[in-house]
This record gives C-alpha cells, structure tokens and sequence, in this order.
C-alpha cells in the first residue's frame, strides 16, 4: 500500500489511488499570520452595493453556517436563493448541539487570548490543519460572541448580568459560551431570526423541503444545482452566479451515530463527483459521552453534553466481568482510569483521547451496562460536593433526556456511556476563501474540511459554523462574484444543465424500478455497521482491506434488491432515503481509502499498526503531514490524491500529550 | 439596501384590536369585568330582601332617584343600563366572532376524543348562550313583568316572591347562577390574562379570586330563591 | 410487546384520509415511538405497501419535527416530544390511535406530516431582532440581570413543533407567539423593536388562521419544552401597551 502506482493491475481495484499534482491554498496572504485575515480582506475585490442585487447566490442549507451565510449575504445584497430539506429552515441540526462555542474573550482573566486558542485548536486537532485558516477561525471567535449576543440568543449570566463562561475538553481555560445545554439550538435559532427577517423582505428566496441532488457545472465553474422538491416530487433546476454549501457532515455514513436521522451527504457527495476534491475523509469524531445503544431496533444515538465531564468522573471495576451493580463496587475496586492515565487533564482529555480509552476498557471485559459496551459516568462526588440543586441547574435537562431514554435516574446511579460518531472533520477541500476546487462552489460549516484537523474541540464546530457563515464567507465571496461576472445565463436548455437534470430523474427511476425485497434501511443498517466494525474508533489495513472488498458488493446488491415503494412524484421518505445511500455506499469507500492510505494515527483516526508503546495515537509528520484531497473518478474507479502540504509555522507539532 | 421588513402605515387603534384576536379578547375581558362588577352590587342588593319588604321596594325606589335633584327620575338607572347594555352587545359580538375564528381554526376533528379542560372552561360558550336567554326572560319577569304572573308594578318585592313562588321560576334561575357561577369561574380568570394581569407569581390569587368571586355570586343570587321556597322570607 | 395502532392515512394534501389498522409484533419497551413506527414502516415495504409518513430529525427532542397526536394527546401521555416517548409508557395489546396535527394553519402534507410554514411566518413578521452582522456592540457592553436572561431562555426553548396548536381546542399558536415575544422583548436588545414586534407577530398569527385563545391550558400541558401558560398573559400585556403606546 505504501506505493500503489507500482500495484498495476489490468483493472485497477478501488483500493489502488494515483496520485496527482498537490494542491494548494494560494488565497491567505503572506505575512505575520494575525494580520493576513485583515490582509486579505483589504485585498479582496469588492461588489459595488448597487451591483450586489444583481447576483443570486444559492445557498445548501440552514444549520449555523448556511443560516448565518443566507442572512448575511442577503443584508449585503446579494439575491440569495436556499434550500432545506426540512420542513422549516429551523430544524437544521445545528440546533442540537449541546454544550456551547467558544471564543477567546478572556473575560475570566485565565490566560485565555486569540493566540491560546489558535494553538489550542491546532494542537487538538493534532496537526492536519491549515494554520492560517484556524488562526482566522480564533480571532473571529470573539465577533461571534458580539454578534450573537446583538441578536438576542439568551445566553447563560452571572448575577452581575455578565455572560458566564465554562470549561471544555483538551483545554485549560474557561471560554465557553453556553446556554444551559441548548447552545447549538439559541445560536441556530438567533441565525434563523436574522434569516427570517431577509425572507420576510425578499431578500432570501427559501425553497423549504427541498432537497439538492446534483451541482449544476457549466464550463468548469459552478452555476447551479438540482433540486427534488420533497413534496411534490418535482425535479427543478436554480441557477446562480455562485453556489455555497452548507449541507453539513456525513457521520450518518455510519447508520448509527448522533446526526439528524435525515442528515446526509448527498450535496457535498455529489459535488465531489462533480469535480470538487473531498479532503480528509477518515477523519471522522466520535464523541466519548453518548448514551449506549440498547438494541437492534436503534434507529440513532442520543448525545450527553461533553459538559458532563466538567463533574461527572468516569470510571470501570477494576475487575474484568464484574456484574455487581455500581453502588456496589466499593471505592478501591473502581478504575477512573482517566484520572490516571492523564492524570492534568483527568477527565477532560479531548474526545478522540476519552473515546478510544473507553473503547479499550470495554475490550479488556471491563465494559458495564448490557453487553459490555458502556463505562460510567458518576456524578456522586459533584452532588455530594455542589448539592444537587446545583447539579440540577447546571445539567439538570441533561439528566431528564438521560432518565427518559433509559429509565434510570443518574442523581442515584452513575450513567453509562459509550462513544458514537459524531461529527465528520472531512469534507469538501476549500482554499482560505472557503471554494473548493470547482470555482463558484464554496462549502461552510461541517461539509468543509478547514480548521479542525484530525479531531475537533469540544464546542468548536458552532464557533466554525459561525465564522464561516456570519463573517468568512460573505467577505470571500465578495471577491469571487467581483472577479467573475457571469454576462450569460444558463437555462435547462444548456446541455450539461440538462445532462444533470436528466442524470438524477435517471438516478431516482433506477432507485423505484429494481422493486427488489430488501428495505433501504436493511442496506444502511448494513454499510453503517462495516464502517464502524473497519472504519471506526480503530482502523488496520486488513480490516479496512475487508471493508473496502464488501462495499462494491454492497452496492451491487443494493442496485440488485432494493425495493422501494411510490412513485418519485409524490411525497416520498423511502426514496428520499434509497437515494442517499447511493451515496453512501460510494463515500464509504473513500474513507476507508482514505483510512488506508493514511497509515498513521493522528486525531480521531487510529491506526492501530501506528501507536506508542503505551497505545497513544503515533502521528508520522513525516510522511503524512498533508491533506489528502481525492478527486472522483468514477464509482468503484482509482480516485487521484492531491495532497496540500501542511505548514507550522507557529505552532510545531509536537506528540501531543494530556497526560 | 433592502433591510427594512416593516411597514410604517398602521391602521387606527380602534381597528386594530377590533381586527385582532387578542384585542376582541381585551374586549371581552373588559366587558366581562363591568357586568361582573354590576353583579357584585346586584347581589348585594338582592340580599336587602332579607330585610322585609319595605326595605327591599324602598330600595328599589331610591335607584330611581339616584343622582338627583341633579339627574332626573331614572336617568340614573338608564345611564346603568345604556352601559350594561353596551358591555353585553360588545361581549356577545366578540364572544360570537372568536368562537367562529377558533372553530374554523379546526375544521377536521381528532378521531381519539379526550376530555380536555376543566368544566367551567368547556363550558363558557353554552353557559354564555344561557345566561344571554336568562338575561331575556329575567328582564321580562322583573323589570317589563311581562311573563310575571302576579305582576305588579313599583312593587318589587312580591313580584320576586311570585317568580318564585312556581317551580319553573325556580329552576330556570338556579340553573342560570349555576352557568353564572361557572362563567365567572373561569371568565374571571381569563380576563385578568387576558387583560396582561397573569403571571406565575399571581395565578393562585387570581383562581382563589375567581373562585371566591364565582361561589360568593352563586351563593348570594341563589339565597333568594331558596329563602323563598323554604319560607323564610314571605 | 404487541399492539394494535391506528394510523391516519392520507396520500395527499387534497385527498380524503381515513383511519387504517394494524398489527405490530415484537415491539421492545426500549424503542421510541419512533423506533416502533420504523418497525411498522420496515414491515409495509416488505409488504409493498406505502409506508406510513411521518416527520421526524434529530430524535432528541430538540429539532420539532416530530409531530404525532398518540391516544388524542400532542407528543402522546408523557411531557415530551414523540422521538422521546418510550414504548415502556405503554402495554403489552393497547390498541393506539395515531393523527396529525389538526389545525386549519397546518394543513396535512401526507399522512402524519403537516406543513407548518405559518409558524415560519409568524417569525418572519417580526420574531428577530434587527442586527445586521457585523453590527454588533462587544457583548458585556449591556449587562442583562439574570432573572431577564433566565426569563428569556425559558422562553426561548420553545423547539416550534406545534404542540400547543394540536393540543388547544381552538387550533391557537399563542403560546408559541408568546414564547418568541416574551423571549425577544425582555431583552435590552430586543426593546428597540418591543411595540413592532408584537403588534406584527400576533397580526400575521390571526392572518394565517390560527384560532383565538380560551385559556384552557391545554397548550402548556402539552408543551415538550414547558412553556408556561403565563407566557401567554406576558404577550396580552406586551400587545395591549404596544397598542396604548403606538409603534415606535
């Protein structure tokens, strides 16, 4: 695997990648890195105002990016046009972030600065992230805060009236923003309103329940996309002068993890295959404090705040296979074995950290709850400690979502968790202007690969949602839409707008003419299940081999048996759903090639061929201190790898350590 | 630059709460709150019949007089009930205009019917539209006597005993303080949120007052007719 | 655990709608609701019939997608959402009855999904405050007491499902306006828009044929995310001085 252009076969299997010219950011300035932000902003080409109602921009999406970029771009006037495929552009799964954002205020006077946590986020996200674009993302961090505040997102005070601030994992100072453990939905909530106010004044054209399946490219630039309008089944094309993404991760690869049940990566997926290089792709978040599944029937799995960790301590017996019931396991026989493999950072070590060491107790037979697969998490010490009022007002709905789902009361017996998949650190490759590799297409938010690395921080991705939609994008694009007025239009007519349109009635007819015996949940319960078994908390080249020899079986007995019923001109869930798994099943593949390749362990992607005596993750600078952007090819054909070499200037990488 | 969502032109205030759902409830509560207050001194005057009837009739009469020499005879009374009338036209209207918004608001039932609400809340609008017949026939009896058996004009006090000297009398009145002491129930209640008064902090003083208030006309209204039957008052 | 559910089934907007029956087998008590209509769902297509469509995202109970009226309650017997509902708050044989919705301001899409956009609308007509980005003033410039923050995110919670509406027998979204008006003008930031807001909010709530409110309470009963009834009495003031007031 180390050098597969030597591998030739007569038909290149998946497995087999080339690899092409590397690619590179050519948008950040030179220059000391706290100014190139200011820099590029000065460099950057402007619209006149009178000119801006001129150009439609269509934006994918409604979460903190997409609702923050629609709002933003139409109070500057832009004609913006966009798409959620929920019934409101509030649902958007932003809004079930818990915890909180942060942002380098240093109002508690810890040592916090832009500075801290730049380096913070950098050394988090274990160095395979673009310095310039982290150092812009901190000191943004600080506007949002303004921003948000403005807006009227209710946000958690002290007595003085003052905003109050908490701790978070893989950090050392308190500059978390939170609104008890609703953050994610006050934020999305504030950026909806602000959206709203740009619906209400026409400024914003929101195609709710509608749902992109296609990028519309035209000449090599983007220039539109294809949407299926939810309801009716109707298939349209929206043409635009530049077209954003803001569609969000693609965790839901997984079948289970704490996504949205229709979350899903279809826009960034088609994309790719539409030219735009998807970067990272293995690197994928699984956070550690997730309830355990129950059984079979799970359709997803519910999240506790990271919060928890601040005062609840984790821990296993000691002894292997020991059944009794917590409060029966007196003090010396219990193993808080993150207190004691790290002992500074205890039980806020980052989550990549938190997961796998959850996961290695659970191997080593030590797992609690049914099946093994759970370690506590005690809160005995901080009731006994705050009183439980306290604990009540600091977590008190958390414990109240933890009792409805599993019926038992975590003020009485320690809660159990387990890790899930979370969050996706990969995405879309984009320059320091946040476009990808197909000019006219911008990704926000999660459906980027920028600024977090290998592993993201706790409350980090609704400060980058935020950064990018409020204030990156709409000062970047600006300089897009200067650069390249668009003097034709393009209409369905136009033979690749056609072609596309034509490709995904295609697509959908396929999908309700094999009428097999197999449901598309059957399938995604199974690609879900390979991918967290080979591509999950811990990969090696013979389970992601294994993995990467199942998935084009998948696939082809998926177009061989699934069954899915109506018709395409109606209201439609099970086609909605069959239709992302196409693309499930051609991701899939990616990353594990991506997990392959990348034989080394860096964030939340663990190699298991590449640790430390002591089983941390081993990074290989080296040979691996790149992005690995891949280019579509075609399904189950060899993807080219463009790799971006990462650069630390400020921050050197170093093994990171927590202990 | 397009910001502005809002126009400038608003209609009159008038319109505006006549056109608005929270405004005909503000009218509601407010005419809901006069009548109550006229009822408040009704019953205390009705219980003057405890005192014979020279004190009853005198009393009767003295409303007549009310405000003079500076307001001719009855022009008092008229005033009162120009008013009343008023409060009852404005709270019937509205009464009958919302019920129609909140039944076209759900034009398919649920198929799985539960009991939802408290009695006093199910009932206000059939408890309205019987207490708007009392009014009628109440007004015929005492005030016109035009269905009063033993009519007899200026002499209140044996009109009231021959209302309730017949079953019938009885119970339609009953019947009606019952509808009333439930209308007020909740009415009492509805109208102090209505009118902004609600709060978390004052919502058991304000049941409590409504509860008082309802039982205490109940009880008061309904004294007279019972005292009638058993004979006390004669 | 077997049960007997009876589902509203309707293929469109336009089409009439009926109440269908069926059978689940091996239902556990650790399934949400959800997870049990998923059963069912996987059943029908292997069956070839239509599945039953429903909304549903997050299952946390914080999205608001999830709408079910189960046994005549909005989001079934517990104070919850429906994906939160558990199969353990029923029993073993219960025949359970599943509906939309019912609102003539949330006409039925298809079975068990309404749409809901005049909720969108409502905020459209003035459930923001004005505050172009960029714009904004360093956050600890204004310091809001706490009991107005703690007031303001009671009421800013609200996750916009639609419960109260199901839920009222007048079909009203009052406490819904009211969370967002209460939620918005407590606030400093929100003062400048204090009269406009609510003035236009309940205007446009009138407009899309929501019904007036009785004050039964059922709303809050109902409500997921506990909004408090009061809430509605704080907006009849808000409403009342704007009106004495004038918009500014």
């Amino acid at each position: 695997m180390s050098d597969p252009q030597h591998d030739h076969r007569r038909h290149p299997a998946f497995a087999d990648y080339t690899t092409g010219e590397p690619v590179a950011d050519t948008k950040a300035p030179e220059g000391p890195i706290a100014d190139r932000w200011d820099r590029r902003r000065f460099e950057a080409k402007l619209v006149n105002p009178a000119n801006r109602r001129k150009h439609t921009v269509i934006v994918v999406g409604t979460g903190l990016a997409g609702g923050a970029a629609g709002a933003t771009l139409a109070e500057q006037g832009y004609h913006v046009v966009q798409f959620c495929f929920s019934d409101s552009p509030r649902r958007a799964h932003s809004i079930a972030a818990q915890g909180g954002i942060n942002a380098a205020k240093n109002y508690r006077n810890d040592g916090d600065s832009v500075h801290r946590l730049f380096y913070d986020t950098v050394k988090g996200g274990d160095f395979r992230a673009r310095e310039s674009n982290v150092h812009r993302l901190a000191q943004i961090s600080v506007e949002i805060i303004d921003q948000c505040v403005a807006q009227g997102v209710p946000f958690a005070r002290e007595y003085g009236g003052l905003l109050d601030t908490r701790s978070f994992g893989g950090v050392q100072v308190s500059r978390t923003f939170y609104a008890r453990g609703q953050t994610g939905q006050q934020l999305l909530l504030g950026a909806y309103q602000a959206l709203s106010r740009q619906i209400a004044a026409g400024n914003v054209e929101m195609h709710a329940r509608t749902e992109m399946l296609d990028l519309i490219v035209v000449d090599g630039v983007a220039r539109g996309i294809v949407a299926r309008d939810l309801i009716t089944g109707e298939i349209s094309a929206h043409y635009a002068d530049a077209v954003v993404l803001a569609s969000g991760g693609y965790g839901n690869v997984f079948y289970l993890s704490t996504n949205a049940m229709n979350s899903n990566a279809t826009a960034v997926w088609r994309a790719h295959r539409r030219g735009a290089h998807f970067a990272n792709p293995c690197f994928t978040q699984i956070h550690p404090t997730c309830i355990p599944r129950t059984g079979d029937h799970q359709s997803k799995l519910t999240l506790m705040s990271e919060s928890l960790r601040n005062d609840g301590r984790i821990w296993v017996p000691k002894a292997k296979g020991d059944t009794r019931a917590a409060a029966d396991i007196p003090e010396p026989e219990r193993d808080y074995y993150l207190e004691r493999i790290y002992p500074s950072f205890g039980n806020l070590v980052p989550r990549d950290i938190a997961s796998r060491a959850a996961k290695n107790v659970c191997d080593e037979g030590r797992g609690v709850g049914p099946g093994g697969q759970g370690v506590y998490l005690d809160f005995a010490d901080a009731i006994r400690r705050m009183g439980r009022d306290k604990v009540a007002e600091k977590y008190g709905n958390l414990f109240e979502m933890y009792e409805r789902i599993t019926a038992e009361n975590p003020y009485e017996v320690p809660m159990r968790i387990y890790p899930a998949v979370h969050y996706t650190m990969g995405g879309l490759w984009v320059d320091y202007d946040l476009q990808t590799t197909l000019p006219g297409l911008f990704a926000i938010g999660e459906a980027n690969f920028s600024d977090h690395g290998a592993n993201r921080l706790g409350a980090s991705a609704l400060m980058q949602g935020l950064a990018d939609g409020y204030f990156v994008l709409p000062s970047t694009i600006n300089d897009y839409l200067a650069r390249h007025p668009h003097r034709d239009t393009v209409d369905d007519s136009h033979p690749e707008a056609a072609a596309a349109i034509r490709e995904t009635r295609d697509c959908l007819a396929k999908l309700l003419a094999v009428d097999g015996d197999r449901t598309p949940d059957s399938f995604h319960r199974e690609i879900g299940e390979l991918m967290w078994e080979y591509c999950g908390m811990a990969r090696s080249e013979e389970g992601l081999r294994k993995a990467l020899d199942r998935i084009p079986e998948i696939r082809e007995e998926f177009w061989r048996r699934i069954k899915v019923p109506g018709r395409g001109e109606e209201f439609n869930q099970s086609l909605e759903k069959a239709n992302r798994i196409v693309d499930y099943l051609e991701l899939a593949e990616l990353m594990c090639l991506d997990a392959l390749h990348r034989a080394e362990s860096c964030g939340g992607h663990f190699r298991e061929e590449s640790q430390t005596p002591d089983g941390e993750a081993a990074r290989r600078d080296e040979e691996f201190g790149y992005a690995a952007a891949w280019e579509y090819q075609g399904t189950g054909a060899a993807p080219v790898l463009h790799k971006e070499d990462l650069v630390f200037e400020y921050v050197h990488p170093t093994q990171r350590s927590y202990a | 630059m397009a910001l502005a969502t809002r126009t400038d032109r608003r209609p009159s205030t008038t319109r505006t709460i006549w056109d608005s759902s929270v405004g005909k409830k503000s009218v509601m509560a407010v005419s809901g709150l006069v009548m109550l207050g006229y009822l408040v001194v009704h019953m205390l005057g009705n219980l003057k019949i405890f005192f014979g009837a020279d004190e009853f009739n005198g009393y009767a009469h003295w409303l007549r007089t009310l405000g003079s020499p500076f307001l001719h005879h009855e022009w008092a009374l008229w005033i009162v009930r120009v008013g009343l009338l008023a409060a009852v036209v404005a709270h019937a209207v509205s009464a009958y205009q919302l019920s129609r918004r909140d039944i076209r608001a759900r034009p398919v039932k649920y198929a799985h019917k539960r009991r939802r609400a408290s009695y006093a809340t199910r009932t206000m609008r059939w408890g309205g539209v019987i207490l708007g017949l009392f009014i009628v026939w109440h007004l015929l009896d005492l005030t016109t006597l035009t269905v009063n058996e033993r009519a007899w004009a200026g002499h209140p006090y044996e009109n009231v005993l021959s209302t309730f000297s017949t079953w019938y009398g009885n119970t339609i009145y009953i019947v009606a303080m019952a509808a009333l002491g439930l209308h007020v129930r909740h009415g009492f209640w509805s109208a102090a949120q209505t009118l902004g008064a609600g709060s978390a902090r004052r919502d058991r003083t304000l049941k409590f007052l409504a509860n008082g208030l309802a039982l205490v006309l109940f009880a008061g209204f309904v004294s007279v007719p019972v005292a009638v039957m058993t004979g006390v008052v004669n | 655990m077997k049960l007997t559910l009876r589902v509203w089934r309707q293929r469109g907007a336009d089409a009439p709608g009926h109440m269908a029956s069926y059978e689940v087998d091996g239902i556990s008590e650790d399934m949400s609701f959800l997870e049990m209509l998923d059963t069912l769902n996987e059943d029908l297509i292997l069956r070839g019939e239509d599945p039953v469509a429903f909304d549903h995202d997050c299952r946390e109970g914080i999205c608001g997608a999830c709408s079910l009226v189960i046994n005549g309650d909005a989001h079934g017997p517990e104070r919850t959402t429906t994906c939160q509902l558990h199969m353990r708050s029923f029993d073993d044989g219960d025949t359970i009855d599943v509906e939309p919705w019912r609102a003539a301001a949330f006409p039925v899409v298809k079975d068990l999904v309404v749409d809901r956009g005049s909720f969108d609308r409502i905020i459209q007509a003035g459930g923001y405050i004005t505050a172009p980005t960029g714009a904004a003033p360093e956050a600890h410039a204004t310091a809001v007491p706490k009991a107005d923050a703690d007031f303001a995110f009671e009421h800013a919670e609200c996750i916009g499902c639609g419960a109260c509406v199901a839920a009222c027998p007048n079909g009203s979204a009052m406490l819904f306006t009211s969370a967002k008006v209460n939620h918005l003008n407590v606030l400093p930031q929100g003062s400048p828009e204090r009269e406009t807001r609510v003035l236009d909010m309940v205007a446009r709530m009138d407009e899309e044929g929501f019904g007036g409110c009785t004050l039964t309470g059922e709303c809050a009963t109902a409500c997921p995310k506990g909004i408090p009834l009061p809430s509605i009495a704080a907006m009849n003031k808000e409403w009342l001085r704007a009106v004495r007031k004038g918009p500014r």
